[in-house]
């Protein structure tokens, strides 16, 4: 993975498989504190606890078709080389809470990337979850609600043409104007 | 900058296609998007999906993604499926190849046989 934004595409759809019907993710990105962090949040249908503790292990996956799983592995190895680390917490029939901690400054870390694209494919593609999702750096911050969006919508779909149009230019915009309007990370 | 109060102009606008359209069979549009799909590029291939179906205005097309197919080293891969035709799977696509595969299999019904999955093996 080669941007933070591909590896939180990747654990959502954790939450996804998980047949959540709510993912929330919030994104901090914190210059004074020197940190980066991230949540996923989603209310699907959880892990036993010896789940919990062996699904960092790459050859432990929840699938059947195969024995390896990827995902976590990854995310750990990106944010440990950074200094940082990842938690996660789930309650069996409740959901699942994902957390991951970054070292803002240092050299290892990954851009954040294409946030836009990230939340622009997942929105589209499963009409019937909602996702809360907050961006914020430093003091600028914004937040977006699919629920919302979809009371305003009624019967039409994100797929819309038009609607996916509105939808990417309003993620690129407010993801533009957390940086001072600079259309990605000034730290790249 | 764009806001909410768009989105009702655009919903007024659309309705009245949006129940005509109901009942036609569509175009499906199917990238695969586990961990391999996304570390090979899935991402930008699928954005590239939309902002093309989007462009040409193409309002019979869904396109969604699924998980791992067992063909990591061929990612990304995106499957199209036309309304009574056989599934065509395109194999390590690219943002570049997506506008090709619209114009010339998903508006004009001739699969670009060049980035299938035949081709590649």
């Amino acid at each position: 993975m080669k941007e933070l934004s591909l590896h939180i595409l990747d654990i959502m759809q954790n939450s996804i498989a998980a047949n959540a019907s709510l993912v929330q993710l919030t994104v901090v990105e914190d210059p004074e504190a020197d940190t980066l962090s991230f949540t996923i949040e989603d209310n699907g249908k959880g892990m036993p606890p010896e789940m919990v503790t062996q699904v960092m292990n790459p050859f432990v996956t929840g699938r059947t078709t195969r024995r390896v799983g990827l995902g976590i592995p990854l995310l750990k190895a990106a944010a440990e080389q950074t200094g940082g680390n990842i938690n996660l917490s789930s309650t069996l029939g409740e959901g699942t809470v994902i957390s991951a901690l970054f070292g803002y400054s240092h050299i290892d870390r990954q851009p954040l990337g294409d946030m836009a694209g990230t939340m622009l494919g997942l929105i589209t593609s499963y009409e019937d979850i909602d996702f809360v999702y907050r961006h914020r750096v430093g003091k600028e911050e914004y937040t977006l609600s699919t629920k919302e969006m979809r009371e305003i919508l009624g019967d039409v779909s994100f797929s819309q043409p038009e609607v996916m149009l509105w939808l990417s230019e309003f993620l690129k915009e407010n993801e533009a104007a957390l940086y001072g309007g600079n259309d990605t990370e000034s730290n790249h | 900058m764009k806001s909410l109060a768009d989105l009702e102009a655009i919903r007024k606008k659309t309705l009245d296609q949006v129940t005509l359209r109901k009942d036609e069979d569509g175009v499906r549009i199917i990238v695969g998007m586990a961990t391999c799909g996304i570390a090979a590029g899935a991402r930008p291939v699928m954005n590239a999906f939309m902002e093309e179906v989007a462009k040409r205005n193409l309002e019979h097309v869904a396109i969604t993604q699924t998980g791992c197919i067992g063909m990591c080293r061929l990612e990304p891969i995106v499957e199209v499926i036309l309304p009574d035709k056989e599934k065509v799977t395109y194999v390590k696509m690219s943002p570049e190849k997506v506008a090709k595969v619209v114009a010339e299999h998903i508006v004009n019904g001739n699969p670009v046989t060049e980035y299938t999955i035949g081709a590649a093996e």
